[in-house]
Formats: C-alpha cells, sequence, structure tokens
C-alpha cells in the first residue's frame, strides 16, 4: 500500500470565503489523501513553513480576492528559496485565464477556476504526485 | 465536448425537494393545509403577522429600494460610478469594501499587499469617505454599507461626512451590515473575539436609537450564510437566532425593546429554488413577528415588522457561459420581489470572474428596473398567497427553522453555539452535500454539468491593477504629514480608554475620525484592547 498523499490546503492573504477550500480538504481526505487546512489569512511565509513542517507533497492555494498575482508569485519565490521545489503547487479560485498561464510560467502546476470538479483535481493530483516519484 | 444531458435527472424516477431537501408532494391540493387558519397562519398583508408583507399595499404603495452594492478601486472611481447608477435609475446606494478596509487595515499596510481596491473600494480615512461621498447629499440619498468588524469606524466616517454637509444625524438613513455573528459562521471577516465585537455592535444600536434614529445599525443577515453553502432552512434559521441574540444584547444594555427593535433590518439571499425563496421570506416575517411580540413582548408593530434586502445568490453565478447568469439573476431577483423584498440587489453577469463592468451592472439594473414596471407583479401584494404548495411550504420552513431554532436555544445561544462550532459544522455538510450532487449529476447546472460549449466567448471585464493601490498609499502619507499628529494620539488614548471601559465607543471614535485618525490606527487601538480571534479550524 502506498503511504497516503500529503497535501496542505491554505487560505493565503485577507479573503475569509472557505467554502471551496473546505469542500477540496473534505475531497481529498475522502480519497484517501492526508489533508492539513492552514485556515484563514496565511502569509506566504506562513504556508511556505508549514508545508516544510508537515512535509506535504502538494500545496494548494485558494484564493478568489483578486491578489493571486501578488500572492503566488512570493509562494513560488519562497519553495525555491528552501529547496521545495518538488512540492507540487495548485492553485484554485478566481484567476483570470491570462493569469493562469502567468502562474503556470512560474511553475504552477494547475489552475482551476469556477466549475471544476473535484474528480478532476483528485486525478490531477493522484497522477501528477506518482509521475514525481 | 458539448452534450445534452439525454437523462436529465430520469424524471420518471427522480425524488423531489427543494434545494434544502424538503421533500415536494406530486402535487398539492387542499389537504395539504389541513387546520391552516388563515387569521393565525397568515394575515393580511400589512397585518400581523405579516406573513404576506408588512405594509398593506406593499408595491402599490412604493417600490423596492433598487440598490446595487458598488465600490472598486478608489473612492474617486467609485465616486464616478455611484453618480453613473443614480443616473440610471438606481434609487440607494450600497457601498462594498475591499479586504484590507473589511478587516481593519489601511491601504498602505503590509497585510494589504496586492489587496487594494480588489473586492471592493479602499477607504482609509475620512479623507475616502468624503471623497466617496463627494456631489451625494447625504440626507437625500440612502446608504447602505457593508462593513462589519470595523462597523462603528466607518459608520462614524460616514456621520463625519454628513455632518460637513451639513446634514441632520436625525434624517439621514440608511444601513449598517454590523452583523458580527454571521462573520464568524460563515463570511469569516472577523477582527476581535465574540464578546468584545458584541459590545461594539450594540454600541452601534445604541448610538442609533439615541442620535440617528433613522438609520437601520444592523442589517442581520442570511446572504452570506447562505453563500457559504448553507441549505435555505439554515439561513433563515441561523439569521433570526442572530437576530435573537442581538436584541439580547441590546437589552442588556438597558435599551427597550420597542426603542430599538423597529430599526433591526434583515439581509436574505435570493437563491435558485424559486418557491422555496418565496416561502422563506414569508416564513421569516412571519417568525420574526411572533418573536417579538411573545418572546420579548414588544408592543409596537413596528417592532414586529421583518424588513429585509435581499441579494441574488452570488454563488450561483457560473464562470461558463455567463449570459446564463443574466437568466439566473432575473428569475431570482422576482422570487425576492413575489417575497417582499423592501430592497434589493441584482447580480451581474460577470461577477464570477470580477467586480462588475459598467455594462454588466447596469443591465443588472435594468433586471429590476423590467420586472418593477413591465410584469405588473407588484400590483397585488403577495400575489402568490393562498398557493397550497407555497402556503404549505411556508408551514414547513417556519417549523424546520424552529427546529434549528430550538436547538441552539438549548446550546446556549448563538455564541455558545458558535463556539461549539455547531452552525459552521451543518454549513460545511451543506454545501459539501451540494458540491456532491454536482459531481454526481443528481444535481443539474446548465452549461457546468450539462449542456456545456465547446467555445467560450470572452467577455469584457472591469479590470483592478496595482495603480489604484499606489494612490491610496499616497494620499495615506500625505495625510499623515499634515494631521495633528498630537490630535490624533491624544484621540487614540481616549479611545482606547473608552474601549476599556464599558462606555460606549461611539463619540471617542468619532472623535478620532475628525482628527483623521485612521481606520488601521483605529482598528489597531481595538486589537491593543480586545485582542484577536482565531477560529478553531473545522473541515
Amino acid at each position: 500500500m502506498e503511504p497516503p498523499i500529503r497535501v496542505l490546503v491554505a487560505k493565503p492573504g485577507l479573503d475569509g470565503h472557505d467554502r471551496g477550500v473546505k469542500v477540496i480538504a473534505r475531497a481529498l481526505r475522502d480519497a484517501g489523501m492526508e489533508v492539513v487546512y492552514t485556515g484563514l489569512r496565511q502569509t506566504p511565509e506562513m504556508i511556505v513553513n508549514a508545508a516544510l513542517q508537515e512535509d506535504v507533497q502538494v500545496i494548494g492555494l485558494s484564493i478568489l480576492s483578486g491578489a493571486h498575482m501578488s500572492i503566488v508569485p512570493r509562494v513560488m519565490e519562497l519553495l525555491r528559496e528552501k529547496e521545495m521545489t518538488d512540492v507540487l503547487v495548485i492553485v484554485g479560485g478566481i484567476v483570470p485565464d491570462e493569469d493562469a498561464g502567468q502562474l503556470k510560467q512560474l511553475g504552477v502546476a494547475a489552475v482551476y477556476q469556477p466549475g471544476a470538479s473535484l474528480g478532476e483535481i483528485v486525478e490531477f493530483i493522484r497522477s501528477s504526485v506518482k509521475q514525481a516519484a | 465536448m458539448a452534450r445534452t444531458l439525454g437523462d436529465a435527472g430520469a424524471v420518471a424516477t427522480k425524488r423531489f425537494t427543494t434545494l434544502s431537501g424538503i421533500p415536494l408532494e406530486a402535487v398539492y391540493g387542499p389537504e395539504h393545509l389541513e387546520n391552516f387558519d388563515p387569521a393565525r397562519d397568515l394575515g393580511a398583508p400589512g397585518e400581523f403577522p405579516y406573513t404576506r408583507g408588512i405594509h398593506r399595499d406593499m408595491y402599490r404603495g412604493r417600490l423596492w429600494t433598487m440598490r446595487q452594492f458598488s465600490g472598486f478601486a478608489t473612492p474617486e472611481e467609485t465616486n464616478r460610478r455611484y453618480h453613473y447608477l443614480l443616473e440610471q435609475g438606481q434609487t440607494g446606494l450600497s457601498v462594498a469594501f475591499d479586504l484590507p478596509t473589511l478587516m481593519g487595515f489601511d491601504a498602505d499596510h503590509p497585510n494589504s499587499l496586492g489587496e487594494v481596491g480588489k473586492c471592493g473600494v479602499s477607504v482609509s480615512s475620512l479623507e475616502d469617505m468624503e471623497i466617496l461621498f463627494r456631489g451625494i447629499p447625504l440626507e437625500r440619498v440612502t446608504v447602505s454599507m457593508t462593513i462589519n468588524s470595523p462597523a462603528a469606524i466607518l459608520w462614524a466616517m460616514y456621520l463625519a461626512v454628513a455632518e460637513q454637509q451639513g446634514a441632520d444625524w436625525s434624517r439621514i438613513s440608511g444601513t449598517l451590515q454590523n452583523d458580527i455573528l454571521k462573520e464568524y459562521i460563515a463570511q469569516k471577516e472577523y477582527i476581535y473575539p465574540p464578546r468584545p465585537s458584541m459590545r461594539l455592535v450594540t454600541d452601534v444600536i445604541e448610538f442609533a436609537a439615541l442620535r440617528v434614529p433613522r438609520f437601520n445599525p444592523i442589517s442581520i443577515s442570511g446572504y452570506h450564510i447562505r453563500e457559504a453553502g448553507s441549505t435555505a432552512v439554515q439561513e433563515l434559521a441561523f439569521t433570526l437566532r442572530d437576530g435573537i441574540e442581538y436584541v439580547d444584547w441590546a437589552l442588556a444594555r438597558g435599551l427597550a425593546v420597542d426603542e430599538f427593535a423597529p430599526r433591526l433590518s434583515f439581509f436574505f439571499n435570493a437563491h435558485n429554488d424559486f418557491f422555496e425563496e418565496i416561502a422563506k421570506y414569508r416564513a421569516a416575517r412571519k417568525m420574526w413577528a411572533l418573536i417579538m411580540r411573545d418572546r420579548y413582548g414588544a408592543r409596537s408593530d413596528r417592532s414586529w415588522k421583518l424588513r429585509f434586502h435581499a441579494q441574488t445568490a452570488g454563488c450561483s453565478l457560473t464562470w461558463q457561459q455567463p449570459y446564463n447568469n443574466v437568466v439566473r439573476t432575473a428569475l431570482q431577483a422576482l422570487a425576492a420581489v413575489l417575497g417582499g423584498a423592501q430592497s434589493l440587489h441584482t447580480n451581474s453577469l460577470d461577477e464570477a470572474y470580477a467586480l462588475p463592468s459598467e455594462h454588466a451592472v447596469t443591465l443588472a439594473l435594468r433586471t429590476q428596473q423590467v420586472i418593477a414596471h413591465e410584469t405588473g407583479v407588484t400590483a397585488a401584494p403577495d400575489p402568490l398567497g393562498g398557493s397550497f404548495f407555497l402556503e404549505r411550504l411556508t408551514l414547513e420552513m417556519e417549523k424546520a427553522a424552529g427546529d434549528y431554532i430550538r436547538r441552539i436555544d438549548g446550546m446556549g445561544g448563538m455564541i455558545a453555539a458558535i463556539e461549539q462550532c455547531y452552525p459552521q459544522r451543518e454549513i460545511a455538510q451543506a454545501s459539501y452535500e451540494y458540491q456532491r450532487s454536482i459531481e454526481t449529476g443528481e444535481r443539474t447546472i446548465v452549461g457546468v454539468n450539462a449542456f456545456q460549449s465547446e467555445k467560450e466567448e470572452p467577455i469584457e471585464l472591469l479590470q483592478i491593477d496595482e495603480a489604484a493601490a499606489r494612490h491610496q498609499e499616497e494620499k495615506l502619507a500625505a495625510l499623515r504629514r499634515r494631521r495633528d499628529a498630537a490630535r490624533v494620539r491624544a484621540a487614540l488614548d481616549a479611545l482606547k480608554r473608552e474601549a476599556e471601559g464599558t462606555g460606549n465607543t461611539l463619540p471617542a471614535i468619532l472623535d478620532a475620525v475628525r482628527a483623521y485618525a485612521t481606520l488601521g490606527e483605529i482598528a489597531e487601538a481595538f486589537r491593543d484592547v480586545f485582542g484577536t480571534y482565531q477560529e478553531p479550524s473545522v473541515l
């Protein structure tokens, strides 16, 4: 039996809308992953530190506030500084297509916009983490 | 791949329920209203228990207020949008603040990076409030402000602007959301812990009762609870139970119930299940009338009448095929009107992507105007009253919501329930079940899990860039340079002393605001005294 995939789901910035992140966290748990939810109003530093401490393979960032182009690049930069670039980063929320493209260029593995399915996200994580291993 | 859902829920074997899960009969008839007493259960429009509406004539006498929630980037830009909306026939203003403002941070605070002006207008000081309402006479225009943790501070700024305009506080009207309980439950824009926050809420209610009597000092909200994923029954129950908590605190403050209850106002969601929403509003009115008269002994009929604003459901808007949202919004708005709302906001088609563009918000306003002027539904108060289906559903909603309220009473009240994570868990469960029902296809969302398009036409969106943040930062720097620093310091010290005591904090907040202490400085002074709140993580 493979060890469960370890995922950190986080709410960066001031946005307090946590409906989506809670549903995702539960779906990932139901899919057999170990999920740590950081809670609200995390800075990029707090998120990366938590990811390091929890030794996760995946970081999920939920951002609906429009602040993603300030927050996500900072997270990616910190991961590089801490040599954690093997951690899979996925972003969900309100991210326009052009920004999604830019985020992927920074190393974000996937960007999920409203309407994305839980099944799709679970599958993506499963197949991506397997590949990395 | 575009596909039609050929077996769209397999109609023949489908179980019919409302969105809340209330089971529905194959057809409704008089047998479903056995023991129904129209005098007790219904009343006439404008008569206790107001099931049919709080006015005898409803929209025949006066239309609901068309009040589009609005705000973005800088106060200058938002002021222009407000003038535009008023010119287009909007009849009241409603302010959307950005996340830094909502959370009590100035635009130049490190936590505000990337967030200034993105979700609403940035207001860091009285100067910003002055700009926001430039050319708008506050004695003639009613303004609603969606602000919670720092509500007292933003209200003080608003009152100071009214003062500058020479407007009489006893004549200005509007609404402050100021509903902190639903922040712990759903929207999560809390700063301080529950009890100090309730103190601030009560300070506003008290100050309004004494000094700003035409203002609604609170908008007890179910909208956000619903947006977080609750059912309509939970929305109804938790909102009314929050109301009960606020009444208890105001009474404990020493106010008589009829002194403040007439100005308690409410705010509900207008979601997709057409008849359930109408039943919800009717049940709300009936339940609140009974609560005020029987639980609290209120004697004024103004205390018995539940007045509410409605907003069409943001969470129902889709990213896919955004023009479908125009249709959803129109139908949701119609439900709110048939349900007797006093005030209404209709969402814009592009709000799954961004804040409304001018084009989109105009269409949203026109949606209300078409309903008001072309459909004829305004001619008869509670036109669906007497429908076997609707009357039965109203009773079911009342019963189900009543069960929740009794349960929360048994837990020791809403603050106790929040501390036990009860409403939060109920909402998380409901939202997970809802998402599952979409994943399995049990619930159809047009354009998302059925009737998809291969190609989507891009729509033009409102863009907000970092120029707004830079502008706000420059203004703040200039403000800090020119104001009387000693006066600000003295005002903040006095504020802290007041906060440490038990007096009403509004006079001290007003002094600080008039000295051009910033929102962040005042909120921080409160943080020093009250501490901050961390929610227990519940999934």
